[in-house]
């Protein structure tokens, strides 16, 4: 990670829209009232989606929202690398996983790929729709190996599903994220050998039933406790 | 039949989202049923029953569920809320259990946390889930309406337990997962890990009693109760109990979450779930048993391994998320742990001084080692400076960030300063696929 | 009381101590960074490793473990010494080792604790980090490479300036510590994190490369700036005053300092008066002091004693302000005044112009009502103390006077007379609280008292003292905010009109009189007046310019003198450097002029000067003491009158340019600046 600076081009202000206020509004809500500050990632991460990246007078917009010191806003933006402080591209942003087990299952072919049809990363496309990082592991290693696009897991991925899936996006198609290799999720592939019984799935364990070591009297027990 | 659990045992019945994640499915699949009975029981028997199951912290660290639960004041005094926190930051590389029962068991789950609220006495939880699951959260913010709609949680639920539960998430940062700084995260401030004492469930989340816990602690809840304690202690061997879910990544032929019986040995978990090692069992090189903060064990000490906390403590690793990444013989173990190095030096938060300065030097050590330009003498500082951040750190980030480079080198020291040795002779050695994640 | 071994020796402790103080109780001196025992625990340098049983097999922080009956505590096993000497060795390996360059050299905590924990060989053989410069205002220089992230300044900003303005961005080894886009810090204590910072990360901007600490010569005093009278030593080479550090003195500024105190002392080089002159064909010429004194005197001895006013300064010494009360009390003079500013304060018992719950004390407060007082402004350090209690939950606050940011919430209760005339009747819950408190308080500042309502306001503010009980069995809760350093000592002296005498403010009216003597008096407007004006006093400042004698004294780090602080403190400054040129002791000038006027004053020393003012006023007497808080009939001050509709407003407008010390001061300059015309954010 290289220090994480503010961008030098900023725009001049920053609105929420009505959108983005409005689910601010639904984050603070869960929050007791006097700890606002809470929601300060998830509504950089509204105005990142509303804007693209975190700009400077968003984070003052945030400071005041939530009535916090803009210095803590920064520090927040600065420590959660999630948060855009560039614009990225438009079209896609490719979050490439390089960490050990995508590595190990060939995710230094797709950042071929990627330098090849993106350009070096960290940097925008000259069209401006496209730009990709490394990211650290992103929790679905049996999947291996694997990008987040835009919000969502590309999975399973190859030098040439990786390829097809840019062209796709370059062409204005909206290729679907999951798995490249035709999986269903992070089961064995072609072969799962397990949860197959259907007695689980026909409903039997939805009857009524009683609990094993049930304590005596538990209803009584039970009201007592509630009603402490 | 595979491996050795039964398919009538497996808690996560829906692990790979092949039936509907939805509330009608989980209840079908046996969800939701008799929790009012459980919470009607009352938090001793609850925490009891825990106990009893040995159900041990599935976050990695593997402390008794039951006794930590136990830790929390048994009464709520002075207008002091109590809360439950949920750890749904799964970060630990090779880790990606918790996303299935995300998105696909995910009232497992949301009854997992009423049922432990109603144990320590919150009236709410939070589940903390990393910011790179969209997908997941969605799924879980729906699964939680289902859940409030059908009256299951919320105030004047039919539980008769006011029970609210909230998701928040992160934005890409690994030390969120340590409990105290996933606490500070959620204070809506940068996530470094607190000093310890004072301990969560006297001081955590806003000062109140908390206690935070990994998402397949808590989604196992239900099940171990509706079940009964004794038939999850069935599973395993003593101390090392239940049903655990593995993630296997890495070089096999059929990389997968499975559920499995806790102990089963790392021989029989590979060839019956994970369609063996890729190359053949021979072919295999050297394993992370449990998530990239555990040092690798060879193969040698593979194949009867029980896949547990016991059996992989005494050969010096761990089984902490029971993320079982898998090299065999092509891998390049130097770069394979340098790439971890470099992991841990981007993920340290930077507030202690052997974690923040340690991390950096033993990634730019672990570089040259893998390139061979280093120093024959510079293996035993590097090791040096692992002791120096182990131990000495906050958080147990700098002990994981020293514990793979000592891990390869008790085992593969040899590797490296062959290296070191070709290098020096004008042959360096030659990567398939280098990898310099910093430039 | 619980007991822990220390390395063996048991040692008893207060309950809620930490490992690294039960250490230090038993003389084990514990390495530290980050750990502060005014500031949160960070325990984040890990420098205060130690080895703890019962415990964990591995070296605990010891700033941040609370100390165990019957815990064994060990300070120099193999274990502690091999964890210190990696901390520090992680330390130094992205640290420039440029000490030699470093304003901190000398006086580093790094420096000192790399003598016994540092390796004489670096084994680190990658590139040193480079941190960016940032840019935090006039005071504090940063080189930022230098780092070691210990976050003192941040928490010092955060918790006890209450201004948050300092952050640690980014993570890991890229962390940084920053204001928000190069923003100035807006406090009036950030001087202090110079002080704090334990490397040369954050120095003394206004003091960058002038000084190396050992060719300084320390001398320990008072400071002056505002009334507190904080304890501070003031480092000097030669003639020049170079700096002024805080000491620690608990009952007062614990070990703060404001910016003012420390860094107006360039202003003591600066416009300094350094021989007598007289004003000759309507202009002032250089002159001996014997002319000068010829032309003093000539004129007091030809003039009625009624027509003779002397007006004293806020920055005066006790010692001169008795030497000239004894010379012109013995001319028969009556019109002497130490209230530039008019306040109504002076008359009735000493304890009506105390801060009588004295600094300390007013942690004890539950209740805390401000009056035409901005502390922050008034006396930035007495501030911080207003503000622990704050956030400790234990006081709470109403204001009449300035709605201002003082660093923490308060009931707004109004601006001024009104609000005060409506309060005895007032139902809101802040007055409630008053009425019921066990320890309530009222903090008056001079911005309520001066004026022509002044002592009505007086009057009503000490009935309502009276009605709620401020003054009781055992607690004292009456307290006048002075600004003034020289002002209580003043009122003490008896430095007020006499029967039929003027005030201040009467003796600078046009033709009220025909000599005017100002010692040292700079803030009040005396060209109208007419009279001949003498003016006594170490800057060529506002007092200077309308003079026809200036006669060239000394400013408070060239004399020994004795100060009162606001509480009623006697505190005795010392000299540091000698006065300027041909200036002399203020005392003395005035026993020279004693003998010119034919009334030679009866003393030839300073001692001898000091006897006579002890034995005339034993308060004197007792310094650095302060006697317990004296009942007195606190209903009886002020004078019934018009409260009038006036807003009170602070008496200090600009804390940077309030004596001719600060108004010689590059730096108070350049602070000042910033208040008027906060600077653009950095980044656009
Ligand atoms: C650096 C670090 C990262 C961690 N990451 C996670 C994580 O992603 N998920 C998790 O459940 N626990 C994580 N933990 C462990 C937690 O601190 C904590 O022990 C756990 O959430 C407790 O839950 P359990 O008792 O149910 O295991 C991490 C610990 C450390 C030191
Ligand atoms: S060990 Fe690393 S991650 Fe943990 S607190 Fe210290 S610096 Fe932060
Ligand atoms: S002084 Fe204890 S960790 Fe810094």
């Amino acid at each position: 990670m290289s220090v994480r600076r503010l961008a030098k081009d900023q725009p001049a202000a920053f609105a929420f829209s009505a959108d983005t206020m409005a689910t601010a509004q639904w984050w603070i809500a869960k929050y007791p009232a006097e700890r606002r500050q809470s929601a300060v990632i998830p509504i950089l991460w509204l105005v990142q989606k509303q804007e693209g990246w975190v700009s400077e007078p968003a984070i003052r917009a945030i400071a005041e929202l939530l009535g916090m010191p803009v210095i803590r806003v920064l520090e927040v933006a600065t420590f959660y690398t999630m948060f855009q402080l560039e614009p990225v591209g438009k079209v896609a942003f490719v979050q490439l996983c390089g960490t050990t087990p995508c590595m190990l299952c060939g995710a230094n072919d797709l950042k071929t790929v990627l330098k090849e049809k993106i350009g070096p990363k960290n940097h925008i496309s000259a069209d401006g729709k496209f730009s990709w990082e490394e990211v650290e592991c992103l929790g679905a290693c049996s999947n291996a190996p694997m990008a987040a696009i835009n919000d969502y897991y590309y999975e399973d991925l190859t030098a040439e599903t990786l390829g097809q899936i840019l062209d796709d996006f370059a062409a204005g198609k909206s290729p679907k994220p999951g798995s490249y290799v035709g999986r269903g999720a992070s089961e064995p592939h072609g072969k799962i050998q397990t949860l197959l019984d259907p007695a689980l799935y026909d409903g039997s364990r939805a009857k009524k039933m009683k609990l094993p070591n049930a304590p005596e009297k538990a209803k009584k027990a039970g009201k007592a406790e509630t009603s402490a | 039949m595979v491996g050795i659990l039964e398919d009538k045992d497996r808690i996560f019945t829906n692990l790979y989202g092949l039936h509907d994640w939805g509330l009608e499915g989980a209840k079908k699949r046996g969800c939701w049923n008799a929790t009012k009975d459980m919470l009607d029981a009352g938090p001793a028997w609850i925490i009891d029953n825990i106990k009893n199951s040995g159900l041990r912290g599935r976050g990695g660290a593997g402390f008794g569920t039951g006794l930590k639960w136990s830790f929390m004041p048994k009464e709520v005094k002075d207008g002091r809320p109590h809360y439950l926190v949920v750890n749904a930051d799964e970060s630990e590389p090779g880790t990606c259990k918790d996303r299935e029962i995300m998105r696909h068991d995910p009232h497992l789950l949301i009854e997992g946390c009423l049922i432990a609220s109603r144990a320590m006495q919150a009236h709410a939880c939070y589940i903390y889930i990393r910011g790179e699951y969209v997908r997941e959260r969605e799924v879980l913010e729906a699964a939680i309406k289902q859940a409030y709609d059908a009256k299951l949680i919320g105030k004047n639920n039919v539980h008769g337990w006011d029970f609210d539960c909230y998701v928040h998430h992160g934005a890409g940062a690994y030390i969120c997962g340590e409990e105290t700084a996933l606490l500070e995260s959620l204070e809506g401030k940068k996530g470094q890990p607190r000093l310890k004492p004072p301990f969560p469930a006297g001081a955590g989340l806003y000062g109140m009693p908390t206690t935070v816990n990994n998402v397949e602690s808590i989604a196992v809840v239900g099940t171990i109760l509706r079940r009964g304690a004794g038939w999850f202690a069935g599973f395993g061997r003593p101390n090392n109990t239940g049903t655990k879910l593995f993630c296997v990544s890495g070089h096999v032929n059929l990389p997968c979450n499975v559920e499995e019986s806790m102990s089963i040995p790392f021989r029989q978990l590979m060839e019956d779930h994970c369609g063996g090692i890729r190359g053949g069992w021979g072919n295999l090189k050297a394993v992370i048993p449990g998530g990239s903060s555990v040092p690798m064990i060879p193969a040698e000490q593979c194949e009867d391994l029980p896949m547990d906390f016991d059996a992989l403590r005494e050969l010096k690793s761990g089984l902490g998320t029971a993320a079982v990444i898998v090299m065999d013989k092509s891998t390049d173990l130097v770069r394979a742990i340098a790439r971890l190095s470099y992991f841990y030096k981007h993920e340290s938060c930077g507030q202690c001084t052997p974690c923040r300065e340690g991390t950096g030097w033993m990634w730019r050590v672990m570089e040259r080692m893998a390139t061979g330009e280093a120093d024959m003498k510079e293996i035993d500082t590097l090791l040096d400076v692992t002791t120096q951040v182990e131990g000495h750190t906050i958080c147990a980030l700098g002990d994981a960030a020293a514990w793979p480079i000592q891990g390869l080198f008790r085992h593969f020291r040899h590797e490296v300063e062959d290296r070191i040795t070709s290098y020096r002779a004008g042959k360096p050695h030659v990567m398939g696929a280098t990898l310099i994640a910093a430039e | 009381m619980p007991i822990a071994k220390v390395n063996g020796v048991e040692v008893e402790f207060e309950p809620g101590m930490t490992v690294l103080q039960v250490a230090e109780l038993a003389g084990e001196e514990i390495p530290r960074f980050c750990y502060h025992e005014r500031l949160s625990i960070a325990g984040n340098c890990r420098m205060c490793l130690v080895e703890v049983k019962p415990g964990p097999p591995k070296p605990q922080a010891s700033c941040a473990l609370p100390a165990a009956e019957n815990q064994e505590i060990f300070t120099n096993t193999p274990m502690v010494k091999k964890a210190r000497e990696g901390v520090m060795e992680f330390l130094l390996i992205n640290h420039p080792l440029d000490c030699p360059i470093c304003d901190q050299g000398g006086e580093c905590d790094l420096q000192d604790q790399a003598m016994g924990y540092g390796r004489d060989d670096s084994r680190y053989d990658e590139n040193k980090r480079a941190v960016e410069e940032k840019e935090m205002g006039p005071v504090i220089k940063t080189v930022m490479t230098r780092c070691i992230q210990c976050t003192r300044c941040v928490r010092f900003i955060t918790e006890v300036a209450g201004v948050p303005d300092i952050g640690l961005i980014s993570r890991g080894e890229d962390v940084e510590i920053t204001t928000y886009l190069g923003k100035a810090v807006a406090s009036e204590l950030s001087g202090n994190v110079n002080d704090l910072c334990p490397v040369g990360a954050l120095t003394h901007k206004p003091w960058t490369f002038q000084y190396r600490p050992w060719e300084l010569k320390k001398t320990q005093s008072i400071d002056v700036m505002d009334a507190m009278g904080a304890a501070i030593r003031v480092d000097s080479r030669g003639a020049q005053v170079l700096r002024a550090l805080p000491r620690v003195n608990e009952d007062i500024n614990e070990e703060w300092l404001s910016d003012k105190s420390r860094y107006a002392v360039d202003g003591l080089s600066r416009q300094r008066l350094d021989r007598p002159y007289v004003r000759v064909n309507g202009k002032l010429a250089p002159a001996t002091w014997g002319e000068a004194f010829a032309a003093v005197a000539s004129r007091i001895k030809a003039t009625t004693p009624d027509r003779v006013g002397v007006i004293a300064g806020d920055l005066q010494d006790a010692e001169s302000m008795k030497a000239a009360l004894d010379l012109f009390g013995s001319l028969g003079v009556t019109n002497l005044d130490c209230r530039q500013d008019g306040v109504a304060l002076g008359a009735g018992p000493r304890e009506s112009w105390l801060f009588n719950s004295t600094f300390a004390g007013i942690e004890n407060a539950d209740v805390v009502l401000l009056v035409g007082t901005n502390p922050r402004l008034e006396a930035p350090v007495f501030n911080t103390r207003l503000r622990k209690q704050w956030i400790a939950g234990k006081t709470r606050i109403g204001v009449i006077g300035d709605n201002a940011d003082l660093t923490y919430d308060y009931d707004y209760l109004g601006a001024g007379g009104q609000t005060l005339a409506g309060l005895a009747k007032s139902k809101s819950d802040f007055v409630q609280a008053l009425k019921s408190a066990e320890r309530p308080a009222i903090i008056v500042g001079q911005g309520a008292l001066t004026g022509p309502g002044g002592a009505a306001v007086l009057k009503t503010l000490a009935g309502l003292a009276k009605t709620f009980g401020v003054v009781r069995d055992g607690w004292n809760g009456w307290n006048v905010l002075h600004t003034a350093a020289a002002r209580v000592g003043g009122l003490d002296l008896g430095f007020i009109p006499a029967e039929g005498g003027k005030t201040a403010l009467e003796m600078v009216k046009p033709g009220a009189l025909d000599v005017l003597v100002l010692l040292g008096a700079d803030e009040i407007e005396a060209s109208a007046s007419g009279a001949f004006t003498v003016y006594l006093g170490s800057h060529g400042d506002r007092g200077a310019h309308g003079a026809d004698v200036i006669l060239p004294g000394a400013a408070y780090t060239e004399k020994t003198g004795l100060y009162v602080n606001t509480e009623g403190r006697v505190q005795m400054a010392e000299r540091v450097v000698f006065p300027k040129g041909q200036a002399k002791e203020d005392w003395a000038v005035l026993r020279a002029l004693s003998a010119m006027v034919g009334h030679t004053l009866p003393y030839d020393t300073l001692d001898a000067l000091r006897s006579k003012l002890m034995a005339d006023h034993p308060t004197f007497g007792r310094i650095d003491y302060l006697s317990a808080p004296a009942s007195f009939d606190v209903g009886s001050l002020g004078k019934k009158g018009d409260l009038g509709d006036t807003a009170f407003v602070s008496s200090v407008r600009d804390p940077y340019l309030n004596n001719p010390i600060t108004r010689a001061s590059a730096t108070m300059a350049e602070l000042s600046a910033l208040r008027i015309a906060p600077v653009a954010m950095a980044a656009e």
